[in-house]
């Protein structure tokens, strides 16, 4: 075992010597070798140098083949691999000129590459790959924008005059929603392709080239709504909403593309102006519309009122006439809600911005066009009021009753239903203060009461000139024994009967004081009332202070004061008795003006007895015409030298003859 | 202190009502009655303002009743009536300037008892002659004047007359007429106080007119001034072309003269035909009207009287601090309203009229023969003084 280990160790011995006879050869060897593979190294980097030099030497011919190819991105990455080594070397005559050279042809290859930019003929893609390499060849970036712009704003420009073009001077234009599919079609497509390839391209530009491409935009954008604005106030006289509603639809929806590439253009905020701007248009529009409407009607009322009577067949009386005008109106307002209505339509894209889920609900729709109709309405009815012709000839007063009981409808239904209806369908939901349904029914109410006073005065004048020029034309003290009532008063009494007929056509009786039933047999004597002999007494004889007191007390006990115009109540009977009281206090005051013979007022006692046969029936206190009556009588008398009166059966006898 | 209201004074049935224009220290009116059947009257009524009383005296005057009254601007004694006298079962309205005794010109204070018995006549001066014009509307005297000049209105005639021989004689100076269709009639006028006393307002039916009484010829015309009949006008004594006038149509309306086109303001106030309408003499934002509603009605036109801006106080008057505060309160927009409301009157109001001696007291009467003087509300007398 030891002699194996010796043997062994002898072994690896000779094995190390071996080893290290071995290294000692390759050394040699390697020495022998070292200077050849340092000449095969050194040839080796001569080759490729060689080689590149060739390949610049070559490069001129290469690039002005590429060039001549159209191989212009070879070119471009030739261009970009010489670039440096010319750069490096060309302190070098040599190089030099090959740098030269590929200047030159750089150069003539950048204005081809520009030339191709500018012809334009090859469409988008290859007009970026066209920028790419001219910013691969180190032109200038921001001149690249600008004519990259430029040359996008002139396809842009050509678009807006094809659609200024489709605008026209004169129609036929296509209708405002192929203009807007052209437009967004041609103009917002085009627009969105440079904005996105602007954006590729140019993304390392940094905000500056951002600013430039939306300012770019805008620029465009606002010509373009221009041009859209143009167009859409073409459709303002138009009645056809929903193919406008569709028009800016699309309209809109179009532009949310461009608007989200080009935030900073705002285009789509612009775009939503100008839809809320025909919006609002379109509400007032609808308002002028239901005006016109409403004046139509009412012009309507007046020619069927001015129509002449056939005998026998009676026109459409005022009940059908005030029927129609509230359904006609009712019907314009229905048809302006629905088609106001479709611009919050869900389908359509503006609808979900604020201004159309709340503004142009409560403010526009509610506020602007039913508020505001109902508002004009009131005030053009009004207006019938204060016509400057006092005499009221201008307003037929059949007009006054119909615009009164269509007021006092609205007060009492319409109005509430109207609002409601339009609180359901524009379903309100902004602070805004809207006017409350109560106000508006008290100003409708207002208004009724208005139209309804005038009209009794207008009424009352009638009857009263009627009976003002009986006793101003008339000589009563040398006039004949009566025999008939005059003519006048019967005409006064058939006219207040036409005009309870027509009130009644409108109105609802209303409350009659319950009276004795036989009043129509009162008959007027001058001193019927016992109340006139103490007030007309002379009492010459100046008497103590404490009498007159006295007197004047009981004389306040007795008489009560008429109010001749007191406010009129929404009733044939109210309104029927305040005419009358104006006509009878106008002939009162006529007749205090006058003197009359004996005759002069038996006629006025028969005249009166004959009112009060028929006018009782009219007045909601037939005492009132007793009083006013009676008064009249009595300042007859008093203004009489010669107060006989006429029996009060012969009154009677002469009234009931006619 | 008084109350600010009321003297009730009754007599019979009466329309005519004047302040005794020339006097300037008593509280004095006259009123006409009416009356087909008994001796009509003249009572002079004396508003004791420290005793709150009043004393009447009466005169007869028997030419017939009394339409309307006017009295001397000049001569305290002296008055103008037109009256109707009926004859042959005609009537015809004729005018008159008459004399009082000259006991009664500044009033006696007797007691009301005794008169009664010694009721005195009035002395006829003379007669404006109406032999050629009948139904004279009214008589209105050059304000200001002397007393000698005086303007009728009859029908459609606008007669001025001289009065001569210590009134004595009235001598037809010259006159105008209205032509035109129908049967036009005067309804009333009034002698502007303004252009050296040379405008004269007169109504007609629905129009006013303004005449210069050099030429007798018109100045202005204001078609259609109300819907209906112009009862009454009276002129701003304070703004020269400022008049207002009221009617039948209920309503008071003021016009600038220079601009007839539109009214400047109008009231509608009344229930019933506007009679009378009266600017106060001295605070021309006062206006009186009186309606056949039985209303009297006091507005405070401030807004286009001669002080919108309330009183102008002479600087001399006031300290400096009291300037400031004047100064202060004219600022404060005044607005034009209804001061009152008087309702006295159980039957028509035809005339009011305000006091010639005291600025802040007015009458009116009414058809029953009832005569109320009121005074202005104390508190805002104070204010328009202060």
């Amino acid at each position: 075992m030891k002699n194996d280990f010796r043997k062994m160790e002898d072994e690896m011995d000779r094995l190390a010597t071996n080893m290290a006879v071995i290294t000692d050869f390759s050394a040699r060897i390697s020495a022998t070798l070292q200077d050849r593979h340092e000449r095969i190294t050194k040839l080796a980097g001569v080759h490729a140098l060689l080689r590149k030099l060739q390949f610049l030497f070559e490069l001129p011919s290469r690039l002005t083949k590429c060039v001549e190819l159209g191989a212009y991105g070879q070119a471009v990455r030739y261009q970009g691999r010489a670039q440096a080594v010319l750069q490096q070397y060309q302190h070098l005559p040599s190089f030099r000129a090959i740098q030269d050279d590929c200047q030159v042809i750089t150069a003539r290859l950048a204005q081809q590459l520009r030339q191709r930019f500018r012809e334009g003929g090859s469409g988008a893609p290859e007009q970026a790959e066209c920028v790419e390499l001219l910013l691969a060849l180190g032109e200038p970036a921001e001149e690249l924008c600008e004519e990259f712009l430029a040359h996008a704003r002139g396809r842009l420009e050509e678009e807006l005059r094809s659609l200024e073009a489709e605008l026209g001077p004169s129609p036929p234009a296509p209708d405002v929603l192929e203009f807007t599919d052209h437009g967004g079609s041609g103009f917002v497509g085009g627009l969105c392709q440079v904005a996105a390839a602007y954006q590729e391209l140019f993304a390392a530009q940094g905000p500056a080239g951002a600013e430039r491409l939306a300012a770019f935009a805008r620029e465009l954008g606002s010509r373009y709504f221009a041009l859209v604005e143009r167009r859409l106030a073409q459709e303002q006289g138009g009645g056809d909403n929903s193919l406008l509603v569709r028009a800016l639809d699309r309209f809109h929806r179009r532009l949310r593309a461009p608007g989200a590439l080009l935030a900073a253009a705002g285009l789509a905020e612009a775009a939503t102006e100008i839809v809320e701007r025909v919006a609002r248009e379109r509400l007032g529009h609808h308002l002028q519309g239901l005006r016109a409407a409403f004046l139509g009607c009412l012009t309507d009322v007046r020619q069927a009122l001015a129509a002449p009577r056939v005998a026998g067949k009676e026109g459409p009386g005022l009940a059908e006439l005030l029927a129609n005008v509230a359904s006609s109106i009712l019907s314009h307002i229905k048809a302006s809600l629905a088609a106001v209505h479709l611009f919050t339509a869900k389908e359509v894209s503006f609808s979900n911005k604020p201004y159309f889920r709340g503004e142009f609900c409560s403010q526009g729709v509610r506020e602007g066009l039913i508020v505001g109709f109902i508002r004009s309405m009131c005030q053009t009815a009004q207006s019938f009021c204060d016509s400057p012709g006092e005499k009221g000839g201008a307003t037929p007063p059949a007009l006054l009753l119909l615009l009164s009981r269509l007021c006092l409808d609205y007060e009492t239904a319409t109005i509430s239903y109207i609002l409601t209806l339009t609180d359901e369908q524009f379903l309100v939901q902004d602070q805004f203060p809207v006017t409350p349904v109560s106000t508006l029914c008290a100003e409708a109410r207002e208004t009724a009461r208005r139209l309804l006073t005038h009209y009794v005065k207008v009424q009352g004048l009638v009857i009263s000139q009627m009976l003002r020029k009986s006793v101003e034309t008339r000589d009563w003290l040398s006039t004949l024994e009566p025999r008939n009532v005059r003519a006048v008063m019967k005409r006064v009494v058939e006219d207040t009967t036409a005009i309870d007929v027509q009130v009644g056509l409108l109105y609802e009786e209303g409350v009659r004081k319950a009276q004795s039933s036989d009043s129509s047999k009162r008959t007027f004597s001058v001193y019927s009332s016992s109340r006139q002999q103490g007030r007309y007494a002379p009492s010459y004889t100046p008497s103590a202070p404490m009498d007159t007191n006295l007197l004047s007390n009981i004389q306040k006990l007795f008489s009560e004061r008429i109010d001749v115009f007191s406010p009129v109540e929404f009733n044939k009977v109210s309104v029927l008795t305040g005419i009358i009281k104006i006509s009878l206090k106008t002939l009162l005051e006529c007749v205090r003006l006058r003197t009359f013979g004996r005759f002069g007022l038996q006629q006025v006692q028969v005249d009166c007895h004959f009112l009060q046969l028929y006018l009782w029936r009219f007045v909601a206190d037939e005492e009132l015409v007793h009083l006013l009556l009676d008064e009249v009588v009595a300042s007859a008398a008093l203004r009489c030298p010669d107060p006989v009166p006429m029996e009060p059966s012969v009154v009677e006898v002469i009234c009931e003859r006619g | 202190c008084f109350p600010d209201t009321v003297l009730i004074y009754t007599l019979s049935t009466a329309r005519a009502l004047t302040p005794q224009t020339a006097e300037t220290d008593a509280i004095r009116f006259l009123v006409g009655t009416q009356s087909l059947k008994y001796d009509n009257q003249i009572h002079i009524i004396d508003f004791d303002d420290e005793n709150n009383i009043i004393n009447k005296n009466v005169l007869l005057h028997q030419a017939g009743e009394i339409w309307h009254i006017s009295a001397s601007p000049a001569d305290r004694g002296v008055l103008a009536t037109c009256y109707n006298r009926t004859s042959d079962s005609k009537v015809l309205t004729c005018a008159a300037v008459w004399r009082m005794p000259k006991e009664l010109e500044s009033g006696s204070h007797e007691s009301p008892d005794d008169s009664s018995s010694t009721a005195q006549t009035l002395e006829l001066l003379c007669h404006l002659d109406n032999t050629a014009h009948s139904n004279m509307a009214c008589v209105v005297w050059e304000p200001m004047g002397d007393g000698k000049k005086i303007i009728s209105l009859a029908d459609n005639h606008i007669l001025l007359w001289d009065l001569q021989e210590s009134s004595s004689q009235a001598v037809l100076a010259s006159s105008a007429s209205l032509g035109g269709k129908g049967q036009l009639k005067f309804t009333s006028g009034r002698w502007s106080p303004h252009h050296n006393c040379t405008q004269v307002a007169t109504a007609n039916d629905t129009t006013l007119r303004g005449w210069d009484t050099r030429t007798m010829s018109q100045i202005y015309c204001i078609e259609n001034a109300h819907g209906q009949l112009v009862r009454d006008l009276d002129f701003n004594p304070n703004k020269q072309y400022y008049l207002a006038s009221c009617g039948d149509d209920c309503k008071v309306k003021f016009w600038d003269t220079r601009n007839v086109t539109e009214p400047v303001k109008t009231l509608e106030e009344h229930s019933h035909w506007v009679w009378n309408v009266r600017y106060n003499h001295s605070h021309d934002q006062l206006v009186l009207t009186g309606s056949s509603d039985s209303r009297v009605i006091l507005s405070n036109m401030v807004s286009i009287s001669s002080e919108p801006f309330g009183h102008l106080v002479d600087d001399d008057d006031i300290s400096d601090q009291e300037d400031h505060r004047s100064e202060e309160k004219s600022k404060e927009p005044l607005q034009d309203n209804v001061i009152a409301t008087y309702e006295e009157h159980e039957d028509s109001v035809y005339a009011v009229d305000w006091s010639s001696a005291d600025p802040w007291l007015f009458a009116s009467l009414s058809y029953d023969g009832r005569l109320v003087i009121n005074r202005v509300p104390r508190a805002l007398k104070y204010h328009i003084l202060l």
